[in-house]
């Protein structure tokens, strides 16, 4: 129990400002533990916080109470009650999510990620891992190497940590054997370079008797390494590593206070910057120089990497959030396709094609992923074929965002290689991923500049381009409406194309099914089709059922403001059922017809249409008079 | 140059707020005028200078608070060149809700419905708050972004993962987030940054002579004792003693320590060498148990 590294009682009874001052000058070292209930991870965890004083009285008084009454330790302390946190939790005896604890010795503060070791928490590990410098994997000594090992240290190397602690526990019930100890970490070694870890530390320890833990055990003579507490101590921090890389920092917010004031705010994430340095603006790749880096203290001679400043430009480019601010002469890359590994961390499977969130850095685009290439199964690393990606899985798939970010590899620079998705509908974060690299098709084909615009075209039929939308079930009435508003607009002398849905899969689709991520990629063609279209200066009318909230989304966000008009062809399933003009309700009804919108495949209604037709009210001609009335007065 | 613990904290403090201005609707800071909040402030000052911080400052009042404290409240947000919102609720204060007579009602129909009266009247989409991981067991698990229904409900069982510091603030109409730019500051990172910085924080902090009554084994402070009797029914017996605060909420209900602390480091010195953790002094964490904080924040309260 004793711990002497760290006890600072007498300097504090006797010089609070030396103190003061040597506390003031800690560094921050962030760690995550990883290992199952079993392996005495939160035991550890409670050792750490009790050796370092974080434990005060009132809560030790509580600890003992209900180590008596709850504990598995009998009439010692139960370490572990300290450390779970949530009632649930305490009650089942495990840890469900990650919890932050923290603790200070002499030279840094300490941060520590408790997270679960189940299988079915993958996405809490990695959410822990995700701000970790350190991984601290355990291992039960009685025990050895087990696939949970395999699967934390994987996880851990995935998200790039580079420190790798193997802390080899409850050496006492193994009566501190060397050799069960060594043949330990030589199974490790050859599963770590399996992966590509180049290294790791390996220490022997008892969480419980308190052996290497703060100080060094004499049960242990022959290991001659640090102890766990002086290896945390002496560990190079990340944010040190990426002060040698090149400046990048993207911004948050521009900070105009008044006309002469005009300051890009963000985290300096790689590198350093000072007044006087040629800085690139991504991805307009305008070029400036830095005026001053600016905080409330007063300018700063250089900013570096970690620290929350303000910069300020001799000229006036164009930058706002989402732009990331560089060194001019190493900037990030700019594109719109990549490799990169995705963690799914939501209950609904990923949808391949589906228009989700990606938020990367201060950027926030629609993203689309293809295909997993192959998912991992994190117990064996075996690569395995995948249609999608279930609640915890990892795999690799292309991704392809509907504007040029900003980015580097993640191994590079976490901030602009790591990212979030979200998913449109319920705004849950759905899954997180790690950009490899960009695929040279979004370099090498460019968008070709042609003289005749879009304007022009629009401008030589003296109408306004737009995307008429008609959703609604089978039997509706889209078609019939579409139709008739179409007539109506050529009367007008309107230029105008009807994109009907049975008539676009007997062609352009015909490649396609019924499926769901069918269904996404019909409406994706359809939608870029229909974008030529209004580039080419037509009012384009669609009929399609597009069932989906995210896929109509997905085909508005490709539009022009104010261009994509979409229309709910309103009419109730009993009355679309009763008219069942091509019979298909009935076979859908008989189980002939699978994944039949209405009866076994969701139909979501739009929450907030530019029209809504009522069909139960009015007839086709009354619907289509209706809808031209709404779009005459649109600008 | 590598950064000192406190940089970094600032850092991802500031890195925090400045998503937050970025991507809400409508934020507000909650203002409690404890040492905790004067750092929060301190910070949002930090993060949008030359600009005062870009919201207003919300004090939910239990009209219970320390004269000290609704002093320094006016001037902190002056100083910051930030709008002040004061909000009672007005069905406590009718029925006159006070600690002695209402026990946890008071807690609940003051701070917890207060609050959520106050964030809808206003419409506030993102609310920062000064709690910390470091005060307890269950806000150990709170995400940063921790997100709220409608009805200002926290399910930890649903909360959205934080990775690396990405935040998703995408919420839909009428729910809103609550934001804790403190997550990772330590009881022992707040003093020494308000040395270091210089913050004003409440003068009840730093011991001196003070009326002081003895109340169902606690030490109290006699802030306001014609009040006092009143509710209690009778004068307590008061007696000057050297008395600070380590946790400041209403009058009544946070217990004073016997101190000679005068000075920050005195503090902190008192602090690092006495083992009680800070919540003790507080009677809101034992009302029903073990679980209490996380029974209270799955209903609304901060």
């Amino acid at each position: 129990m004793s711990s002497d590294t760290y006890k600072t009682d007498a300097l504090i009874a006797e010089d609070i400002e030396a103190y003061l001052d040597k506390h003031q000058h800690k560094t921050m070292l962030r760690f995550i533990t990883c290992g199952s209930v079993d392996d005495g991870k939160s035991t550890l965890i409670g050792r750490l916080l009790y050796d370092s004083k974080m434990i005060f009285e009132d809560q030790l008084a509580a600890l003992e109470s209900d180590s008596k009454r709850v504990g598995t330790q009998g009439q010692d302390i139960d370490f572990a009650l300290l450390v779970d946190g949530l009632a649930a939790e305490r009650e089942q005896g495990i840890t469900i999510d990650v919890a932050y604890r923290f603790f200070a010795t002499e030279s840094r503060k300490f941060i520590v990620a408790d997270c679960p070791g189940h299988e079915q928490y993958t996405r809490n590990m990695v959410t822990g891992a995700s701000t970790a410098d350190l991984a601290c994997i355990l291992i039960d000594a009685r025990k050895g190497v087990l696939v949970q090992t395999k699967r934390h240290s994987f996880l851990c190397h995935q998200l790039g940590i580079k420190n790798l602690v193997l802390a080899v526990n409850k050496m006492d019930l193994i009566d501190y054997d060397q050799e069960k100890y060594d043949a330990i970490i030589a199974d490790y070694e050859e599963f770590a370079k399996s992966i590509g870890i180049e290294s790791f530390t390996a220490i022997p320890i008892s969480g419980l008797a308190g052996d290497n833990i703060t100080t060094k055990s004499e049960n242990t003579a022959w290991y001659d390494g640090p102890t766990l507490m002086e290896h945390l101590e002496a560990v190079e921090v990340r944010s040190d590593a990426n002060l040698d890389k090149p400046f990048s920092m993207p911004v948050q917010w521009v900070n105009r206070p008044n006309l002469d004031f005009r300051g890009f705010s963000g985290l300096i994430s790689t590198g350093s910057v000072k007044p006087g340095d040629l800085v690139r603006s991504l991805p307009s790749g305008k070029t400036s120089t830095v005026k001053s880096v600016v905080t409330m203290e007063g300018e700063l001679e250089q900013g570096v990497a970690g620290q929350s400043v303000t910069i300020t430009l001799e000229d006036e480019i164009d930058c706002s959030r989402g732009d990331v601010l560089a060194a001019a002469d190493n900037p990030p890359e700019v594109a719109d396709q990549f490799e990169s590994t995705i963690v799914w961390m939501d209950e609904d499977p990923l949808v391949v094609g589906r228009a989700y969130w990606m938020k990367i850095g201060t950027q926030t685009v629609s993203v689309t992923v293809a295909e997993p290439k192959y998912e991992i199964n994190v117990n064996t690393m075996q690569h395995l074929a995948a249609k999608t990606l279930e609640l915890n899985a990892i795999g690799v798939s292309e991704i392809t965002t509907d504007k040029q970010i900003v980015f580097e590899a993640y191994a590079d620079n976490r901030a602009l290689g790591g990212f979030i998705l979200i998913d449109k509908i319920t705004n849950r974060t759905v899954g997180a991923g790690m950009l490899h690299f960009s695929l040279r098709r979004a370099q090498n084909v460019h968008w070709q500049a042609t003289d005749i615009t879009r304007d022009d075209h629009a401008a030589m039929k003296n109408q306004r381009p737009r995307v008429l939308w008609f959703t609604g079930l089978s039997g509706s009435g889209k078609s019939t409406i579409a139709n008739e508003v179409e007539k109506k607009l050529a009367l007008m002398n309107r230029h105008t194309f009807l994109l009907d849905g049975d008539n676009v899969r007997h062609g352009l689709n015909k490649d396609l099914g019924f499926t769901e991520s069918d269904r996404i990629e019909n409406i994706r063609r359809i939608g870029e089709v229909a974008k030529l279209m209004t580039d080419a200066g037509l009012i384009v009318l669609t009929a399609f059922i597009s069932p989906f909230r995210a896929d109509r989304q997905l085909v508005r966000d490709m539009m022009g403001e104010g261009e994509f008009i979409e229309i709910h062809v309103d009419t109730p399933l009993e009355v679309a059922e009763a008219r069942d003009v091509k019979g298909l309700y009935k076979k859908a009804r008989e189980g002939k017809l699978k994944n039949f919108t209405g009866i076994d495949s969701p139909y979501e209604e739009p929450e907030d249409p530019e029209i809504r037709v009522n069909t139960v009210a009015m007839s086709p001609e009354e619907a289509a008079d209706y809808v031209i009335s709404k779009i005459l007065p649109l600008k | 140059m590598t950064l000192t613990h406190l940089q970094r904290l600032e850092a991802e403090s500031i890195h925090i707020m400045r998503e937050v201005v970025a991507e809400a609707d409508k934020p507000v800071m909650l203002y409690s005028i404890g040492k905790d909040s004067a750092v929060m402030l301190h910070l949002a000052k930090k993060a949008f200078y030359p600009s005062p911080p870009p919201f207003p400052l919300l004090h939910v009042d239990t009209t219970w608070k320390f004269k000290d404290m609704y002093d320094l409240r006016e001037r902190s947000a002056q100083e910051a060149g930030m709008e002040l919102l004061v909000h009672r609720n007005p069905e406590a204060e009718e029925m006159g809700i006070n600690p002695f007579d209402h026990g946890p009602l008071h807690t609940d129909m003051w701070k917890t419905q207060g609050l959520k009266q106050a964030l809808d009247k206003y419409r506030f989409d993102a609310a920062f708050g000064g709690a910390r991981r470091d005060e307890e067991k269950s806000r150990a698990k709170e995400r940063i972004f921790s997100f709220r229904t409608a009805s200002h409900g926290w399910d930890p069982k649903s909360q959205r993962p934080e990775l690396w510091n990405l935040y998703n603030a995408r919420k839909k109409k009428g729910e809103s987030i609550r934001v804790f730019p403190l997550s990772n500051w330590t009881e022992l990172d707040i003093w020494q940054y308000i040395h270091l910085e210089n913050i004003e924080i409440v003068p009840l902090y730093y011991s001196a002579k003070r009326p002081t009554f003895e109340y169902e084994g606690g030490l109290f402070m006699a802030d306001d004792i014609e009040r006092l009797e009143k509710v209690m029914g009778k004068r307590p017996e008061i007696t000057e003693r050297s008395i600070r605060f380590r946790t400041l909420g209403c009058f009544p209900l946070t217990g004073a320590v016997e101190s000679e602390a005068a000075t920050l480091p005195e503090i902190i010195q008192e602090m690092l060498l006495t083992t009680t953790s800070e919540r003790q002094g507080r009677v809101i964490d034992k009302d029903s148990g073990d679980a209490s904080m996380e029974k209270k924040k799955q209903e609304g309260y901060f």
